[in-house]
């Protein structure tokens, strides 16, 4: 009993549970799933599904952390995908097509990787604070997103790239399957490979690393590189959704989200460890939040209200000073009972 | 008190009285202690007006412990403070320098982007209309510049200047307070000869003056150029405290390495010496005229498969420098290195470790230990990192090699998912050791291995450093203590003043008071 | 001794001219004074009064958030709440307003919010070792959803007396002042003079230059780090009220991203981002180039306004290169 009260997802896992509690109590059948057109629809799985976008993006977030270091500009890299998806397809002379569908995906998630080899290069090779590194193209990304689509919401039909956000395959969103598919793919990858173990190293203890001939930079330039490609991904979901490229609100606030979702989740944004299904937890946490807010029957303009409660609560949880200052009332009173 | 040990701790009553009859600092049975450790115990120190006192001993002698707990850093378990004929306790070295004990550290800590006005009278700064009054704030730290030689413009910014200059910045800052004791805490570790002799030029100024100093170096040359008295750590525990010109330096250094008996040696076996070598023996690692500025001068080396190179030399002295150079953990300035006859750069970790060289640090912490991640982990992280992260080591080879090197070195726990951080030092570098045979190195370079852990432990480090080499490997070994080094080398190299002064084979007449004597003087006696 | 002294001194002297506590300022001056030349030459009435004054008319806010900006980024941390206290401190003037609490007290309440959202995040950050970067990051969402939970709509002010306030103004020929320029004017002046002639603002700089190095020094460094997220957080609060005066209302969702472009104003304005070097009036000139790029882009009339963000972004990257160039040379 006492090691799942200890286990780092208890609490995380006691607050999603909370807020689905607080979902059913208003709307008792709201937890159901039921089958339309052999699709299945009900809350559960539009959380999936919504997730979905936020998931890619946490993914990268979290390794990026891991190695000590933070991506703001994943909110611009969202709204860039978009743009240059739905732009590319909006000047195909075929937009409906198959083909022309692949090729926006793969124009739009190349120049995602370059963007991220951008931020790669700025942190790993000239040894920019990666905050500021990153900042940049949190500034500038907007902007390019909009010089793509001329300060249009461009918004155009193509059936086959829709099917990235409002497609089914066997009873389940096409989004989810992407997100989810690659969560298990990148988890694989890290726990399968070395690739987690050097990055938690670098993050623990850079020069120990060094001197143990980890190739650092390398490193540190990749999980940029896969950090940028993620959220490209994530725009791509993002803009199959609205069919419509919004320079300004596509992906807005979702670097800050992702980073709630990390330390949510148990990872410390001080790097070193990482924990991928705590970051999943935070994710499903964070979506259901909107959800719970909007069946409650508040403004979902006060969620931040919400977040804000968590981010303080988590962080000062974590914070060592309280821990002791908490231990020390306990120990105070247990003297106090002791002595009575 | 003193009655208990009469034997061991010799009594500072015992030694000649200088010139002022009243210490202005006098430290009585002072004892710090560590979780695990006693980092001083019962140790007396007293300082007097207007001498200059050297404070030495090597690594773990407890000379920062004992500064620590006159400044009022770290807390007393036993003793007690008198400055000035009143028992004191500072809380904090802000607190020691409102009562006239000023330090200045070998890192200077002061603000480099702040100007050297400020560095020198803020938080004594002149108001003027309720705000700081530059102008004559300026002025004011012209006079102590002037004091200390200085001619610079108080305005300008301290990081503008080298780091003497800041040293001697540092220590206006301590005079602006009227200091009556200086503690100077490795002032002249990065200042070239004539900055050196400018700070001693200051020193021996201020001991006219009447301020007592308490000098922190590792450099004997100094000690004698400039100090009046010498007291001597070692473990924790006084040696002796002596007239600077009554302690020949000889006696000095053993002094402060002797000691290692050898019940602390423990069942080590000592390793005979190797029977010469075949005449055409090919050297596997060849460092010609290597060196780096500030660091090492430039050395030749010859590195042989199946021997043993032990080094000797104080703190300081540029082996662990020396020792990076062969690793490429820092970059050379000069030289070559040849491997096999091949001339090889070593830029980084990574190349010695792709030419089988392998190095532990000397700082454990700080360089060696991945503490969040398992022993299992931290064992093959150098393997891995060869590899790439592409190429995962299997995890049943992975297993095997981790319970291997568990066993065979007696890491306990014998948990390989037990996390590093929560072993003793003692099997930390058992991990660490691990870490780097597992890459089956030819070359092993182990700086302190046995620094810092218990006499098990290090009898263990030791025999398996003597097995290594009989099984070929190559092995430059680094120790504080010469006992440990004339037990296990084939040769030994005296580092000196970040040169090598000597290189001598291990035969019957070289002894630790030989190797004290090259370590104290630079040369043999002959 | 002489010879020593000689040698120290002198290369003392040679280095005193590598001076490079101004460099990144000076650099944003030329990168002004380009900005206007080019304007002046390329378009008529570039460089006429009007513009000059509306670019201090249009930015007052801004210059206030990115003072205290300026304060949070010299010790080293960074204030990611100051859009969203924007936003609040003018619903709250707004609403209070509309509510019929009189102005004398709105005001001082409006200032409070700030001051005591920033003193929560200090605390979380000194005491409590919570990263300025997610503390902030809690104030901020804080502040938004207390927007919402004041006003969820836009709310005009129609008080009299703040109205009177915001008229007010002093030309002479084309150039016009309004009572936010001066305030504005008036919070970097103190902030000038807080900086640079106290021991509070002395200690601001040394925490940046060395967090352990000013503890060592004696100086009062903990107290300092809470008291300029008060200080950011309060003019956080200054510039929504003086925001609410530009557009006469408050509403939750001004000031979204503005963190950002006070950040880089104070950035491009020649702060170190690590801290311990920068001046407030360089972040006044970041904030002037700012303004410079978007009348530019108004002028040149066929440019997006989207190029203001690009722009930005590239002089951020200019800066935050050459500013890594400097740092790497001092080591």
């Amino acid at each position: 009993m006492t090691l799942i009260y200890k286990h780092r997802l208890f609490w995380p896992l006691v607050a999603l549970a909370a807020l689905l509690l607080a979902c059913t109590i208003k709307r008792p059948d709201i937890l159901g799933i039921t089958v339309l057109d052999g699709h299945l629809f009900g809350a559960p799985i539009d959380i999936l599904r919504n997730s979905a976008p936020l998931l890619l993006v946490s993914l990268g977030m979290t390794l990026v952390i891991a190695t000590r270091g933070i991506d703001l500009s994943v909110g611009a890299t969202v709204a860039i995908a978009g743009a240059v998806a739905l732009t590319f397809i909006a000047s195909s002379d075929h937009p409906a097509s198959v083909g022309t569908a692949l090729g926006a995906i793969i124009v739009a998630l190349g120049l995602c990787f370059i963007l991220g080899c951008f931020n790669g290069m700025l942190v790993a090779n000239f040894g920019i604070q990666p905050i500021i590194a990153t900042l940049i193209l949190m500034t500038a990304g907007r902007g390019v997103a909009m010089l793509i689509t001329n300060g249009q919401i461009t918004t155009v039909a193509s059936a086959p790239f829709s099917t990235l956000a409002s497609g089914f395959l066997l009873g389940l969103p096409v989004a989810a399957i992407i997100a989810y598919g690659v969560y298990l793919v990148v988890a694989l990858l890290v726990r399968r490979t070395a690739l987690g173990m050097l990055l938690e190293a670098v993050g623990i203890n850079p020069e120990a690393s060094r001197l143990a001939g980890v190739k650092s930079k390398t490193l540190v330039f990749t999980v940029y590189a896969l950090c940028a490609l993620l959220s490209g991904l994530a725009g791509l979901i993002f803009a199959a959704n609205t069919m419509a490229a919004d320079a300004n609100n596509a992906g807005l606030f979702i670097e800050l989200d992702a980073i709630l979702a990390v330390v949510i989740g148990g990872t410390s944004l001080a790097g070193g460890k990482f924990n991928l299904s705590g970051t999943l937890v935070g994710v499903l946490i964070i979506t259901t939040l909107s959800l719970t807010v909007t069946v409650l029957g508040i403004s979902p303009l006060v969620t931040s209200l919400f977040k804000a409660i968590v981010v303080i609560a988590v962080t000062l949880m974590m914070s060592t000073r309280l821990r002791t200052m908490l231990a020390g009332l306990r120990e105070r009173r247990r003297f106090q009972e002791a002595s009575a | 008190m003193i009655a208990s040990e009469p034997q061991q701790r010799p009594s500072t009553a015992d030694a000649p009285e200088p010139q002022a009859t009243h210490p202005v600092v006098q430290m009585t049975g002072i004892s710090v202690e560590f979780p695990g450790v006693k980092a001083l115990d019962n140790v007396d120190f007293r300082l007097f007006p207007g001498e200059i006192h050297a404070l030495m001993g090597e690594n773990g002698a407890g000379k920062s412990t004992l500064i620590k707990a006159l400044t009022g850093v770290n807390s007393l378990s036993g003793g007690s403070i008198t400055v000035n004929g009143t028992s004191t306790r500072f809380n904090g070295p802000a607190d020691a320098r409102e009562h006239g004990i000023s330090t200045v550290y070998q890192e200077v800590n002061l603000c480099t982007n702040l100007t050297v006005a400020e560095n020198i009278m803020l938080g004594n700064e002149p108001r003027r209309f309720g705000g700081l009054d530059w102008r004559s704030m300026r002025r004011q730290a012209t006079v102590f510049l002037k004091k200390m030689g200085l001619n610079i413009d108080p305005g300008s910014s301290l990081g503008s200047h080298s780091l003497a200059v800041q040293q001697l910045v540092a220590i206006s800052r301590a005079m602006v307070v009227d200091a009556k004791v200086l503690i100077l805490d490795e002032p002249t570790s990065s200042l070239d000869t004539d900055e050196v002799k400018q700070l001693f030029t200051v020193m021996r100024q201020l001991r006219q003056d009447g301020v007592a100093i308490l000098f922190v170096s590792h450099f004997l040359d100094q000690i004698y150029a400039v100090s009046d008295r010498i007291t001597i750590l070692r473990n924790g525990k006084l040696v002796q405290e002596r007239f600077t010109r009554e302690l020949p330096q000889r006696e000095l250094v053993s002094l402060m390495i002797a000691g290692t008996s050898d019940a602390q040696v423990g069942q080590a076996v000592a390793r005979n010496a190797k029977e010469a070598r075949s005449e055409n023996a090919q050297p596997l690692l060849q460092a010609v005229g290597l060196g780096r500025k500030g660091a090492v001068q430039p050395f030749n080396l010859d590195l042989y498969a199946g021997e043993v190179i032990g080094m000797a030399g104080l703190l300081g002295s540029g082996r662990t420098e020396l020792a990076r150079l062969l690793y490429g953990a820092d970059k050379a300035d000069e030289g070559t290195i040849e491997l096999g006859g091949a001339k090889t750069k070593l830029r980084t970790p990574r190349q010695a470790l792709g030419h089988k060289i392998a190095y532990t640090s000397e700082d454990r912490k700080g360089e060696g230990v991945v503490g969040d991640l398992s022993v299992a982990e931290n064992i093959i992280l150098g393997l891995q990192a060869a590899r790439g992260w592409t190429r995962p080591l299997p995890a049943t080879k992975a297993s095997q090699i981790v319970d291997a090197y568990i066993k065979a070195l007696g890491v306990r726990p014998a948990n390989p998912n037990a996390l590093l951080k929560n072993l003793s030092g003692g099997n930390q570098q058992k991990v660490l050791l691990a870490r780097w045979l597992a890459t089956a190195p030819k070359l092993l370079i182990l700086d302190e291995p046995t620094r810092g852990i218990d006499i098990g432990a290090k009898t263990e480090i030791m025999n398996l450093v003597s097995e290594l080499a009989e099984q070929g490997m190559s092995v430059v070994f680094i120790s504080a203590e010469l006992e440990e080094v004339l037990r296990l080398s084939d040769r030994i190299v005296v580092m000196r003043d970040h040169t090598k002064v000597a290189e001598l084979p291990r035969t019957d007449d070289v002894d630790v008071p030989r190797l004290i004597e090259i370590i104290a003087t630079g040369e043999e006696t002959k | 001794m002489s010879t020593a002294t000689a040698t120290i001194a002198k290369s003392a002297s040679r280095k005193l001219s590598l001076d490079r506590r101004y460099l990144p300022v000076l650099g944003t001056i030329i990168v002004f004074l380009l900005m206007l030349v080019i304007g002046g030459v390329r378009y008529e009435n570039f460089l006429s009064p009007a513009v000059i004054s509306n670019l201090f008319i249009n930015n007052a806010h801004l210059i206030v958030l990115a003072t205290g900006m300026t304060f949070v980024i010299l010790t080293g941390g960074i204030d990611l709440s100051v859009g969203a206290v924007l936003a609040l401190s003018s619903v709250i003037t707004a609403t209070l307003l509309q509510a019929g609490v009189p102005l004398i007290l709105v005001l001082p309440i409006a200032l409070l919010a700030g001051s005591i959202i920033g003193l929560g995040m200090g605390v979380m950050i000194q005491y409590f070792d919570v990263q300025p970067f997610v503390a902030t990051l809690a104030g901020m969402f804080l502040a938004r959803g207390l927007c919402f939970i004041f006003a969820p709509e836009s709310v005009p002010i129609r008080d009299e007396g703040f109205i009177a306030i915001t008229n007010w103004g002093l030309s002479t020929g084309r150039w016009r002042i309004t009572a936010a320029v001066v305030i504005a004017l008036i919070v970097v002046a103190c902030a000038w003079w807080i900086l640079h002639r106290t021991r509070f603002g002395r200690t601001v700089y040394a925490v940046g230059g060395g967090e352990s190095s000013a503890t060592l020094m004696g100086l009062r460094v903990a107290r300092t780090k809470v008291t300029v997220y008060v200080i950011s957080g309060t003019c956080a609060s200054l510039g929504g009220i003086l925001f609410a005066m530009f557009s006469r209302s408050g509403y939750a969702l001004t000031g979204v991203g503005m963190e950002l472009d006070a950040i880089a104003a104070v950035v491009i304005g020649g702060t170190l981002l690590v801290g311990g070097m920068g001046f407030v009036l360089g972040s006044v000139v970041g904030v002037m180039v700012l303004g410079l790029i978007q009348t530019i882009i108004t002028f040149e009339g066929t440019l997006s306004s989207w190029w203001t963000k690009i722009v930005i972004g590239v002089l951020l990257l200019i800066f935050v290169i050459l500013q890594r160039i400097l740092s790497l040379r001092r080591t």
